[in-house]
């Protein structure tokens, strides 16, 4: 068999062969990237486009008028209100008599046109006597209609609105009262019962207040515990199980830190339920070894001899480690903190037990207050059957994203600040 | 540094003092089909009065008793929801751990229904044909004086009046209050049809028991967790399955979901205020009196959930799905409340 003449000139059918696999993993390559971020941007896509509908809200221009006559009681309650509302609509549709279609009238409004006028009047009495043109948001379901969700054609009795509201609707349209305004309520209420006054707030805060817990407690614990074994630790038995033990904790299911957590802190020290400081505790507990693990990776990763050169000068230990090692390994351990509090702001699964599936209705003012959490609330709105909630749900989700985007933000930038101010590393 | 160390050690050292001698939020507990109305009413009474919002955790009527019975402190719940009575061993709980002044409250009625999807023909069922749909072990159809392992897979098998559709239902788990009305209400009623077991039910209670509440476990019938709105869910994308859940939440869901009628009579809000429509339960409100004095709002809060507004006719619960008491017990809960307040 003769041997195939061998060319520089010409490419041999094996060299060929080895370049054509090459150039089939490379396309294997791009297609799973291409894959994974067309899917990825689908499902973002798909998210962005259905939480749409919950950045406005549908309001209704009525004329109101803050009659004497209606605050003649010293008892200030919500009863006058509703009063003020039907009077409203009855002056822009005359002649409803029946209570019947009094009622399906008034029920064309959200609750929360009440308590709107409640709100107005506290905040300034001097209302009382005065005829006001005001936006008043309209109920979910009128709210889902403006929006073009509401399906016409279903037969009345299945219907959710009535062939009078329908016809009502129209006329207030025709006339220009009904107008899709800029949903402020979402971003500055937390839950509600009521699709149209759920607000996202609450739960924001209550985020932000467990993290900051989370990272004041185990932000100083998680890099001193790095720096001391690190650095100071002698490497014998003891240390080295508590190495091991480390380790293992950053595997626990955080549902059991959730345990934890109830029957130390709630059950033992009688700490409030449901509050970002439980919630921070017991997620502190959980990054705590991630923050260890990745600061000891920085701290590892600096060369030694910035170190023995601090030493040969007459710096002391500890002024080696703080005033040079520490500022070079700082990017690792931010980026390992702030993945670890990213990792703590989108769980669920310990807070379950805390008692943060919960309603609560009220932005948190404090670390004490019950509050419940994003990821939380986009659970207790996936599971709210209501009209309007699957788009708070999709509309939740988007700012959990834009939250974690802001994070890793924020860790690149201080990679790159601290890495160009510690050139050690790099 | 120092500083900071030392703000870290007065944190862990003061974390037991956040003990409290007051609470400004009500905390509540209890059962899943209670959940939207009390926070409905809590969202009345926080708009309202300018209290803050109560907290309020949808465990289960079972856990909710557990949680609410564990102690009178600050630390537990004051109010928990329940849609079946308290029970002596629960009640006996409550005493054992000091918990000893407890208001009972009727606060409406509820009927469980049978839904199915729109898609399909509506089904009319007899309380024994789910029994035999769905128990563990079912009189032999051949011999209706010994017991067999559950033999249908289709309603058609069971009467031939049914549907040709496979049996497969979702509903709530033995921890919740539904599930118990569920067993007492239809699956022993329905058991009760057939003489071998109601002679076993006079002969051996527990047995009998054991036989009408066990559910079948070949995966025709489904524990769903206390979690109403999944089995809704499922419904929608599994036409030939069968949910159990609150009346509540069918009215909430009617464009996609139909109730089966149960001896004849379909569960609207008028047959189950008479008790026409066999499958119905009273709701329940256990409040921890002593700590009314402790608990800001807790008389308020119990006062707008009885108000006119709220549990009336026409009122707002009665517009989400619950079904109103009669005028004469909506004033009697009323005047309890009253008399709560004057204490």
């Amino acid at each position: 068999m003769a041997r195939e003449k061998m060319s520089l000139l010409r490419p041999s059918t094996a060299l060929r062969r080895r370049y054509r696999r090459d150039r089939l993993f490379l396309l294997a390559g791009r297609l799973a990237v291409l894959a994974s971020f067309s899917t990825i941007g689908l499902i973002f896509l798909a998210i962005l486009y259905t939480s749409l509908p919950a950045f406005t809200q549908s309001c209704i221009r009525l004329p109101v008028h803050f009659e004497e006559t209606a605050f003649s009681d010293e008892n200030i309650d919500r009863a006058n209100y509703d009063l003020l509302v039907a009077q409203a609509l009855a002056r822009v549709i005359p002649g409803v008599t029946d209570p019947g279609e009094k009622a399906d009238l008034l029920g064309m409004m959200s609750p929360g046109a009440a308590w709107q006028l409640q709100r107005m009047v506290d905040s300034n009495p001097k209302r009382i006597g005065t005829v006001e043109q005001l936006w008043l948001p309209a109920n979910a379901d009128i709210d889902m209609l403006r929006k073009g969700k509401f399906d016409r054609t279903t037969p009345e009795r299945l219907r959710r609105l009535s062939r009078l509201q329908l016809k009502w609707y129209d006329q207030l349209n025709a006339e220009g009262r009904i107008k899709r305004h800029f949903n402020r309520v979402f971003f500055t209420a937390s839950n509600s019962t009521e699709a149209e006054l759920a607000g996202i707030y609450g739960a924001v805060k209550g985020s932000l207040l467990t993290m900051f817990i989370t990272l004041v407690l185990s932000f100083p614990l998680g890099a001193g515990t790095a720096i001391y074994l690190q650095e100071f630790a002698p490497r014998n038995r003891l240390t080295t199980t508590i190495n091991v033990t480390i380790s293992n904790l950053a595997a626990v299911p955080p549902i059991l830190y959730g345990l934890l957590g109830l029957a130390v802190f709630i059950n033992l020290f009688h700490l409030p339920r449901a509050t970002p400081l439980v919630a921070g505790m017991v997620l502190s507990l959980m990054t705590f070894p991630t923050i260890i693990m990745a600061s000891r990776n920085a701290l590892a990763a600096v060369p030694r001899s910035v170190c023995d050169a601090a030493l040969a000068l007459g710096a002391s230990r500890m002024q080696s480690i703080t005033h040079h090692i520490l500022p070079a390994a700082m990017p690792g351990i931010l980026t390992g903190t702030l993945l670890g509090l990213a990792q703590a702001f989108g769980e669920c699964a310990p807070l379950l037990m805390l008692g943060m599936v919960a309603f609560v209705g009220n932005v948190p003012a404090g670390i004490t207050d019950p509050a419940t959490v994003l990821p939380m609330q986009i659970y207790l709105w996936a599971d709210n059957p209501g009209q309007g909630f699957p788009e708070k749900t999709a509309a939740a989700i988007v700012i959990m994203m834009l939250f974690l985007v802001i994070v890793n933000t924020v860790v690149l930038w201080l990679r790159r600040k601290f890495e160009n101010s510690h050139p050690h590393t790099s | 540094m120092k500083n900071f160390i030392l703000f870290l050690v007065l944190l862990v050292s003061a974390t037991p003092c956040f003990a409290q001698s007051q609470r400004r939020t009500i905390s509540i507990v209890g059962s899943s089909t209670m959940y939207p109305f009390a926070a409905l009413v809590g969202e009345y009474f926080t708009r309202t009065t300018g209290n803050l919002s109560p907290h309020i955790e949808s465990t289960g009527s079972g856990s909710g008793f557990k949680r609410f019975c564990a102690g009178s402190g600050l630390q537990y719940p004051d109010i928990t929801n329940a849609s079946r009575l308290m029970t002596s061993e629960e009640r006996a709980t409550c005493l054992a751990n000091g918990v000893t002044e407890i208001v009972k409250m009727k606060i409406g009625r509820d009927g469980i229904v049978l839904a199915t999807s729109r898609t399909r023909p509506k089904l009319n069922l007899t309380l024994q044909d789910i029994y035999l749909a769905l128990a563990m072990q079912v009189p032999d159809p051949e011999n209706r004086q010994r017991l067999i392992a559950n033999p249908y897979s289709r309603w058609q098998q069971i009467n031939s009046a049914l549907p040709n559709i496979t049996i497969h239902v979702y509903g709530p788990p033995p921890t919740s209050g539904t599930r118990d009305a569920f067993d007492s209400l239809v699956m022993e009623r329905g058991a009760m049809t057939f003489p071998l077991l109601r002679k076993m039910k006079k002969e051996n209670p527990a047995e009998f028991k054991q036989v009408a509440n066990r559910m079948r476990e070949d995966g025709r019938w489904v524990n769903a967790g206390e979690n109403d709105s999944f089995i809704v869910q499922k419904l929608k994308t599994n036409p030939d399955a069968c949910g159990i859940f609150g009346f509540s939440f069918l009215k909430q869901n009617e464009e996609n979901l139909q109730a089966a009628s149960l001896n004849g009579f379909s569960p609207d809000p008028a047959n189950i205020a008479d008790g026409k429509y066999p499958v119905s339960r009273s709701l329940f409100l256990y409040v921890k009196k002593q700590n009314s004095s402790m608990v800001s709002g807790l008389p308020a809060y119990l006062k707008e959930f009885t108000s006119q507004r709220a549990s009336g006719k026409r009122g707002y619960l009665a517009h989400r799905g619950m079904i109103p008491l009669s005028a004469r017990e909506q004033q009697i809960n009323r005047e309890r409340v009253t008399s709560m307040q004057k204490k």
